[in-house]
Parts: structure tokens; sequence; C-alpha cells
């Protein structure tokens, strides 16, 4: 974590918009809304991570890919299926950003595959076209179309 | 309306207040409107001037009085609240009885929470007419003067209430002193030493305590509360209920051996903060004032099943008296002041912080007792085994205080009793010690020096809010020990520092029973609970009713210096009034017109302040108005509306409705932009 | 019957299949009826909420609506998984609060035909259900085979309590319901101090040292406790305790054991399933073991935790504080 968060606002406060979005900070946050649950000030800690996060990608200030690649294949997958598909997306992440760890994964996925726990092919909805013009419309309200 | 408007020459002042009125209302149209407009009502003379309440503005009003022949006046301008009694002092210099002078508010009401001018100007104009057409339907009215009783109740044993006590017993006047628990002393008698001299807190509290105990002008009524408080200032009748302490205070000698030989020990959550133990019949703490104790029907054998009796047993003197009951007097007295301080903070409503589930987690309260040399562990640092010395200890600021969540106001005396606990563990132990804080609050005379005191003595001290205190190790070195994370804001990452305890810098919060209390002396509560002050500048110690004062940390969290303070300006206030020996009343009461009145009693019963009688004979309510405080009940209540509020009789308050509604009046609804 | 609406979540078709098939095998006993939320679609996870706003609440949206259509006297929408559940709650929240956005997704959603009324269903999770709604006096009544002996650590993760402004569930520091409800399963419940510490999430996938260093303190600080099992209520954290407890062995050279299960699963074990029948065996880290314990006798352990103590003469311990809830939890 490059900054805490108490010195990202310290950062926004005093205008520093590219170090912040640049700050590998908000891509590790894992939302587990502790920040949140005890900020005496009730700040929104966890929900201004997400807006960071949309806002580095939207600028593409971020300095290491792997977070943001992972969110950005992630939506790919869904607005494809309507559903996550763990093994496509497990498989297209480590080759991009973790190839050495690529053997690792596998052998996990075997495990995986074993147990019945891995479907091999994605599983779709039905209104994947509903949910997709409705993505679009949604993208464009957004201003991001 | 009556047909009096002829007569009347009313004298109509519109005021700028500055910019804080002129800037919304345009009134210089209004005073203008006033003259012209309002004529036919009576209006001769018109003015707007820049600050009415100032002396030429007073002035204005008096020379109009005696040149123009005013016989009303109305003067339009900030709230009564604020300027009312000096507009009717004006009128009063000039001759002509204050009760014809009304003032409107047309800044409050109006400039201040409107923004559209036109709307405003048109509203302003609306009030005043209101406002004239009541005037000339007021009475003139003289005050009452009611004597000042010279006797003071008051409530709290604290040092507030004892310094206040002891003020008002030395100048020679009674005071009648309460407390509900068995000794007074408060807070303070639980503490160790106090900063930043570091005196011990007994050592400065007993004698007052003592004099106190034994001054002849007061009277001690220690185990009792206030039961109900009638009347008004000046005369006030309070009953109060003494709880049975079940021991005969003509008899007893406080020679301890009744709490020696109890059998029934039980753990002391008041005085001993729940770190002690008591037995079921015992005084609070060994100098307790007075030292009569008392048995604690809820834990005491022989109340939960007859059994034992030992203290009566060996009781050399027979004072134990099983039989006692609870005795209800009754006192007058002319004025009241509330000392009835604090209580800390719940620490188990923060479960991250582990207190009540990780045993060596302790609060303020509980530290003090063990630091002191007469409190469960004979003034020895110990963690909760009673045996082991901490060789670390961790010190929490902000506990409940300065959080959204729980109290969003800082509770002003923890940064200092933090630094002084870091003190008081050096002084004991050798143990490194942490201070974990956010601002380091010393504002007070003597107090950042006494920080930079204990920087020198060696405390580490790390600027960040504790996240979490937690036995969950994670690695060899935090085996066994509490962690405290945080956030090292100076060093910018976060820390994990293991100690043997923690100690948490408790919030203040008001009495949990503040309220009802409050409810019970007709005063008020603010938003975080505290009694509200008459002027939180201005006023510190009176209240909204005249005659109840409050001092101490009852008004909100306090030092001692200026709880000791609050104590003497209440008592100051109170001796002012004694020393006058009488007060001037509003002469706003209410009359019963005899042949109106139906005889069916309903305003009897209405009245708070008991203040109507009930004629027999004739079969007719009339009202005392001496006691009345023209409250209106009755006046509302009457269904035969043969009751008439001077001040704010039918007519009157008739006569400005239609006043107001003359106008065209706007829509005044602001929508507040989404 | 009660009847419930649905919301299965991704990871319950298939990679936490055993969490959807002890459900389905116990909720007939529960007089449970469940409907699953027709054609419903991924909730974006942590993944969909990094990358947009309206799209990412447009993409829960539909499934609100979609629910919505099949609210029929029950509104109840039920989750499983507490990252669904948490997005669900959030879209709904948002929706009701901020009139813009509930202006943009339903302007979406009426793309796709769909319209969503905020609050229109109510959203709770799993756990939540079983403690309020079916009680654990019922549960308790349904229990045949007791889970005596077997030291469970309750494990809540994250997103079912946090965050809490509406209080929709359980106290976000220190939540008990899990707690109590193994403890009516007749199992010792260990007072875990990292019940709701984060799993780590999607860690696993960004860096996998940070995400092993975070399961493996959960991991030690439940074996600390000597816990036979870890009992979850969420898909995610299954997984990358019981899943990837390997690899963080392997990585810090250590060698835990502690099996993660589900608490639908042990449920279903106290009410006389067989394992199988629960999707138990196909976790990672085996729980065979572990569960070799139940209906055995097990000696009370040696150190317990301090009790409260009544006072004895010559005893110097300061007494506790005197907690609101003051049952033992071992």
């Amino acid at each position: 974590m490059d900054h805490t968060p108490r010195q990202l606002f310290a950062m926004i406060r005093a205008g520093m918009e590219k170090e912040v979005l640049a700050s590998n900070a908000p891509w590790y946050c894992v939302s587990c809304y502790f920040c949140m649950a005890r900020c005496p000030q009730e700040i929104h800690i966890t929900d201004i991570m997400y807006t960071l996060k949309r806002m580095a990608i939207e600028n593409g200030h971020y300095e290491d890919a792997t977070a943001p690649d992972l969110s950005k294949s992630f939506v790919g997958q869904v607005e494809n299926y309507g559903r996550s598909f763990e093994l496509g997306l497990a498989t297209r992440h480590y080759l991009r950003h973790m190839p050495s760890k690529l053997f690792k994964s596998a052998q996990m996925g075997m495990g995986m595959l074993s147990r019945e726990r891995l479907d091999l092919s994605p599983n779709r909805i039905e209104g994947t076209k509903q949910l997709q013009s409705i993505l679009q419309r949604a993208k464009e309200l957004e201003g991001v179309a | 309306m009556s047909d009096n408007h002829e007569k009347e020459r009313v004298g109509v002042y519109v005021c700028h207040c500055g910019t804080n009125i002129s800037a919304t209302v345009n009134v210089e149209d209004v005073a203008v409107w006033a003259r012209e407009d309002m004529s036919d009502e009576g209006v001769v003379v018109s003015r707007d001037y820049k600050f009415m309440c100032s002396s030429l503005g007073q002035e204005m009003i008096e020379r109009d009085i005696e040149e123009e022949g005013l016989t009303r006046v109305v003067v339009a301008a900030c709230s009564p609240h604020l300027h009312e009694a000096t507009f009717r002092g004006a009128c009063d210099r000039a001759g002509m009885n204050p009760y014809l002078c009304e003032l409107v508010s047309i800044r409050e009401q109006v400039s201040w929470v409107h923004t559209d001018k036109e709307a405003a100007t048109q509203k302003a104009k609306a009030v005043i007419s209101g406002g004239i057409e009541r005037v000339i339907e007021n009475e003139p009215l003289d005050p009452l003067f009611v004597p000042i009783h010279p006797d003071t109740l008051v409530v709290g044993g604290g040092i507030a209430g004892i310094q206040a006590a002891l003020e008002i017993a030395d100048s020679g006047k009674k005071v009648y002193l309460v407390e509900r628990d068995p000794s007074i002393g408060g807070h303070m008698a639980q503490f160790d030493k106090t900063f930043p001299t570091l005196d011990c807190a007994a050592c400065i509290l007993t004698p007052k305590m003592v004099t106190a105990g034994n001054h002849p002008n007061i009277e001690l009524l220690t185990w009792s509360e206030v039961e109900r408080v009638e009347g008004y200032v000046g005369n006030f009748v309070v009953t109060i209920k003494k709880k049975p302490r079940y021991v005969d205070t003509e008899l007893c000698t406080g020679c301890g051996i009744c709490w020696e030989k109890c059998p029934k020990k039980v753990i002391d959550t008041e005085y001993e903060a729940g770190v002690g133990y008591r037995t079921a019949v015992y005084t609070p703490f060994a100098q307790a004032v007075p030292k009569y104790p008392v048995i604690d029907p809820e834990t005491c054998t022989f109340f939960l099943n007859g059994k034992c009796k030992a203290c009566q047993i060996l009781c050399p003197t027979d004072a134990i008296d099983f039989e006692q009951k609870e005795e209800f007097i009754s006192v007058q007295v002319g004025n009241i002041i509330l000392a009835t301080g604090f209580d800390v903070f719940d620490a188990r409503r923060i479960p991250q912080y582990g207190y009540g589930r990780l045993a060596n987690v302790f609060t303020s309260l509980e530290f003090e007792r063990m630091c002191n040399a007469a409190g469960p562990t004979n003034g020895e640092i110990v963690l909760r085994d009673g045996v082991t010395q901490p060789k670390s200890v961790g010190i929490v600021h902000c506990v409940g205080s300065r959080d959204r969540r729980y109290n969003n106001y800082c509770s002003v005396i923890c940064c200092m009793s933090s630094l002084k606990f870091a003190h008081l563990v050096k002084e004991h132990t050798d143990a490194e010690i942490y201070d974990f804080y956010i601002d380091m609050r010393t504002a007070y005379k003597d107090y950042d020096e006494f920080y930079l005191r204990i920087m020198e003595e060696g405390t580490n001290f790390i600027r960040g809010r504790v996240a979490e205190i937690t036995d969950a190790a994670r690695n060899l070195e935090e085996e066994g020990k509490l962690i405290i994370q945080a956030e090292d804001t100076l060093a910018g990452r976060q820390r994990r520092i293991p100690v043997d305890m923690v100690i948490l810098a408790l919030a203040l919060e008001p009495r949990h029973d503040a309220n009802q209390v409050a409810k019970k002396f007709g005063i008020s509560c603010s938003h975080s609970g505290w009694f509200i002050e008459k002027h939180p500048k201005l006023d510190p110690v009176a209240t909204m009713t005249e005659g109840i004062f409050i001092a101490g940390a009852a008004t909100g969290p306090k030092d001692i210096p200026s709880s000791v303070a609050q104590g003497s300006a209440a008592a100051a206030r109170v001796l002012s009034f004694i020393g006058q020996g009488e007060i001037e009343l509003e002469p706003i009461r209410a009359t019963i017109n005899a042949q109106q009145c139906s005889g069916c009693r309903i305003c009897n019963t209405m009245c708070p302040f008991n203040a109507i009688l009930f004629h027999e004979d004739l079969m007719v309510s009339e009202i005392n108005h001496a006691l009345c405080q023209g409250c209106g009940t009755c006046v509302a209540a009457c269904p035969a509306g043969a009751i008439s509020g001077s001040g704010f009789s039918n007519e009157q308050i008739m006569s400005q409705i239609e006043g107001m509604m003359r106008l065209d009046m706007p829509r005044l609804v602001e929508m507040v932009p989404v | 019957m009660s009847r419930y609406l649905f919301y299965p979540g991704c990871s319950l078709q298939r990679s936490a299949r055993p969490y959807l098939d002890s459900l389905n095998a116990i909720s007939a006993d529960l007089d449970l009826e469940i409907e699953d939320v027709n054609d419903w679609n991924c909730c974006g996870a942590t993944e969909y909420g990094s990358v947009y706003r309206v799209p990412a609440h447009a993409l829960v949206g539909r499934n609100l609506a979609l629910a919505q259509q099949q609210v029929n006297g029950s509104k109840t929408l039920m989750a499983a998984c507490s990252a669904c559940y948490l997005n669900l709650v959030k879209t709904n929240y948002f929706m009701r609060e901020d009139i813009r956005l509930r202006t943009n997704v339903n302007d979406a959603l009426g793309v796709g035909g769909l319209h969503y009324d905020p609050d229109a269903v109510v959203v709770r999770h799993l756990l939540d259900i079983f403690y309020n709604d079916i009680g654990l006096e019922e549960i308790q009544a349904r229990v045949v085979r007791p889970l005596k002996g077997l030291r469970v650590a309750p494990y809540y993760g994250c997103m079912i309590v946090r965050p809490d402004p509406e209080h929709r569930f359980d106290n976000p520091e220190y939540p008990q319901a899990l707690d109590k409800l193994l403890k009516v399963l007749g199992a010792e419940v260990i007072d875990f101090p990292l019940k709701t510490h984060c799993c780590s999430g999607h860690m696993t996938q960004i860096s996998p040292e940070v995400a092993y260093e975070l399961i493996r303190r959960l991991v030690d600080g439940a074996d600390q406790y000597r816990t036979d099992i870890m009992v979850t209520l969420c898909p995610m954290c299954q997984l990358n305790l019981d899943a990837y407890q390997g690899d963080m062995n392997q990585h810090f050279k250590t060698n835990y054991h502690v099996p993660v299960l589900y608490f639908t699963q042990l449920i279903g074990l106290a009410f006389g399933y067989e394992p199988l029948e629960l999707g138990i065996g196909r976790e990672f880290i085996a729980a065979r073991e572990a569960l070799a314990k139940i209906g055995v006798e097990v000696p009370e352990p040696a150190e317990a935790k301090p009790r409260r103590k009544r006072s004895r003469k010559d005893d110097p311990s300061l007494p506790m504080p005197i907690m609101p809830d003051d049952e033992e939890v071992a």
C-alpha cells in the first residue's frame, strides 16, 4: 500500500490528482469496510476507494495494471455471458500478468475440477441481449459509452 | 376588535439591526407604509433606525412618547427574548406603562429565515400590522413583587455542589445539600491524583467535605433524592425522599464494626468502578461524609432471605434498624442549584477495543481506583489477575468522544487524564508506556507544561486513533499480549504494539437520567444531553427557568477548576437574589370572570402551580395571583371561556391574528435545491 | 411453508456447490420454500464497481427488477453469498437515497423493459433468515445428532455485517448470530477474535503474497484455539481459506490443517444427514478427521478461559466487567 487512506485524503485536499490516481492503495482495498465501520467522522472511505479506482481506469494513471486488468476482464465476461466464468478469467489473467504462477494456478484448477467445483465452459443467461442493452444505456448515462 | 383604536396614538419603530434585517427587509419602505397605510389604526409616528436597542434608539422612543403623546409603542426588531425588557424599560422611563409596548420579531422570524426580499418585506409588514392591532388591546399592568426565600437547595454533592453550598453557607444563609449516594464527594473522591499539579484528590477534597458536613448552615441530605419540585423562583417547595439507610443516624457512631463483620461481599460497581468489592452494609469510602453506613437491600442477606443480621447483633449502639422506612420531607427554598455531575461512556459499546472480553483492558475510572492507595490493589498497578505487574501499558484517547457514532464532542479532560496516567504508571512501575492520541488538548493553565514534563519522562507518543485491540497474535512477539493496532499518522504507516495492559480514556457523558431530572426541575437538556445554560457565553450558570441554576460537569465536560468556578458563580447568582430580598415577577397572569365561571373545576386540576382555589360556597374558582405563572393552561382549558390572561387576553390574540391576516401574504415556503 | 425469493449467485453454481447442496438438503426440514429469481445475472462482485458506477448498479438492478416481478406476498430476497448480498443491499440503498442514480438506473433498466422501485424487495442474508425468521428454537428442535465435542470457529467474514448504516443485521464488529446457531447445534464454539476479519477477497489474483498473509492470520488464529472446523457463510471466504490453504502453507512453510465448511453443512450434519448429501468431501482441506469426533465424548479442555470469579478469600484478582450477554462461549 503506497499510501494510507488518510494520506490519500490529504493529497486529494492538496490537489495532487496525478499522484492520487497513480497510487496503488485503492487497488489493495479488499472492500472489507472495516474503515467505514470505524471512522469517527463517518467518511465513506471504501466507497471513495471505488471511485478512485474508476477514475484511475478512466484516466489510465495506474502504474501496476494487474488489478485494473482483472476488473476489466471480469467486466468483459459478465457482459458477454451474464455470469462470471472463473476458468476463462483465471487463464487470461495469469497469462497476462502472472505467467510464472500459471503452473501453480493450473494445479489449483485441476484440484477444483476433480472436486466438481469448476466449470469447463461458461454458463449463459437467457437475457444476454437484454442485459447488454441495459448496460450500454447505463454507460451512455454515465458518460463513458 | 374593540373600539379603543380611535383613541390610541401608536409609535412604530422599525430596526435595521445593522444589515441583519435591512439586507432582506426593505425597512424604509416598511416604516413609510406604517405611517401611511396604518394611520387609520392609530399610527402617528413611524421611524426606522439602524440600531433601536442603542441608547440613541431608546431615547428616540422616549422623546416621541413625551413630545408626540404616544400611548402605545410597537418596535419591529429582534426577538423579545433579547430586547423586550430594553424597550419596555425605555417606555417606563418616559412615563408610559411598559406593558403598552410590544416587540415583534422581524429578524428571527423574517429576515433570518427568508431570502426572497419582496416576500420578506411583505411578511414584515404583516407581522407589524399584527403587533399594532394587538398593542391597542393591551392594558397597563403592574409588576408583582414576591419575596425570595433565603434558603437554597443544592442538588448534587460533588465538587461543584460542595463549592456552591460552602459559598452560600459561609455568607450566613442556609443550604440543603441533597446527594443520592451515601456520601458526598462525587467522582473526584474516586480519583487518585489530579492534574496538572498531581495533588492527591482526596487530600484536597476531604477538607471541603468535612467543612460541608460540619457547617452549621448546611443541612446534609445524603442517600436522598429530590422527588418533586413545586412553585417558582423565590418560592420553591421541594419534596425530598430520604432513602432508608437502615441505620439510625442518631445512634450510629461510625465505628465500622458492621461493615468489618458483614459476611456478604459484592462487587462495588459504584465507587470502585467494578474492580473492587464492598460489603452489603457499607460506607463507600473511608473518608465518607457523613460517616453513617447504609445497607444495600438488593444484596443484604437479611433482606434476601431473612437470615444473618450480623451487623445488628454486633452494633455497640444498636443503631441498625431493618424496619426503617423511606421518609419524605418538604423544604421551602428560594433558589435551586443543580450540580449533578456526569457519567462515563460504556466501553462495551466499542467491541473492537475488547473491554469486557479481554481481561487486561481497563477503563480510566477502573485505573484511577487501581492507582489509589486506598483502592482495591492498595495502589499497586497490576493486571486483572491482581498480582502481575505490567511491563508495557497502552493508553487510548477519545474512547467514545469525537466520534459521530457515539458522542461527537470532545470530553475535554481525557488528554490530561491520559498524561496523568502515563505519569502514574511511570511512578509505580518500570513499564514502557505507549500513548495513542489524535490531538493533545492541553489548553489551560500549566497543562501544556505538564505535557512537556510527561514527554520528558519518556512516554512513547503515537499520533493515531486506535483501530482495534486484540489478542489475535500474528507472531511470537505478540503471543500472550494485547496488541494495539493504529496508524502512526506521523510516520505514515500502520503499527501494531504488543502491551500487557490497556487503559481506555472514556468519554464523559451526561447522567443517564439527566432528561428526567431536567423535566423534574423544568429545565432543558441539549442535543447531547447536557443541561442547557441560559446563554453559552454570557450566562453559563443560569437556565431559562428563573431560580434554577446549574454548575459543574452537569452542563458539559469540564475539569475541576472550571467546576469549582461554576459552583462559586452559581452561588454568587443565588446570593444576589437573596440579597435583593424580593424579585419582580412579570404580571402576566390569569384572571377568572366569576360571572362566567360554572364551577366545573377543570382549571383547578390542570394548574401546574396549584394556583387556583375553589370557593365551595360560591361554586366558583379563583386564581391566586401570587402563585400564578401565566402559563395559560387554564385559559385554554376553560370550557366556558371564563378565564383571561392579562397580557394574553383573547382580544389581544385575536387582534394580532387579524392584523397579520389583513395583508396579502405570498407563498413563503422556499424549496431546497436537490 | 415459508416462501423466499433466492438469488444464488455465480459461486453457488459450481465453486461453492456444497453450499447450495446442503441448503437444499435442509430446507425441507425447515419448511423453507426457495424460489430462484428468473434468469438472474452475475452481481458484479467487487470488480464491476471498480470500473463503472451506473452500469454496476444497473447490473445488480436487473436482478432486483426481476425479483420485484416475482414478489407474491413474500418480498424477502435471500442471498447466500456475502458479496452478492452486499451488492444487492447497496444498489437498493443507493437507489433509494440518490434520486439521480435511481432515475439513471431505471432509465437503463427501461431499455430492457424492466423497472425497480427501491425497497420493493427486502434483501437479507441466508444466515439472517436462519437466525431471525426460522429461529434457534426451531433449529434446535430438529437436531438429532448434536455436534458435541466439535470445536468450531464461527467465521463471518466482512461483507455480511459491514457496512452497517441501517443496522441491517447483527453487530458489525462482534456479531453473535452464527456463534449462537452453532451452539444450539451442540458444538463447542470458540470466541474467535478474527471472526469478521477479511479473507482477502480477490487479492489471491492480484497479489498472492498479501492474500496468503491474510489467510494465514485467520487460519493461524483458528488453529491457536485448537479449532476442529472453521464455519463460514460466504463462498469467497470458503474458497480462500480452503482452496488456498495449501498454497499458503507452501508459502510460509507451515502445515496448518483447518477444514472450512459452510454453516448449512453443519446444520445438515446435526440434522442427521450423511456428509455426502451435504457436499462434504469436496473441500481441499479434508474435514474427515475432524468430523470423526462427532458423537464421541471429548473431555473438557484443560485451559478454560477465565470464568467470572466468585470472590474467595485470598483471591487477589480483580473482577471482570459485567457483559450484557453473560453466557460462557468457551
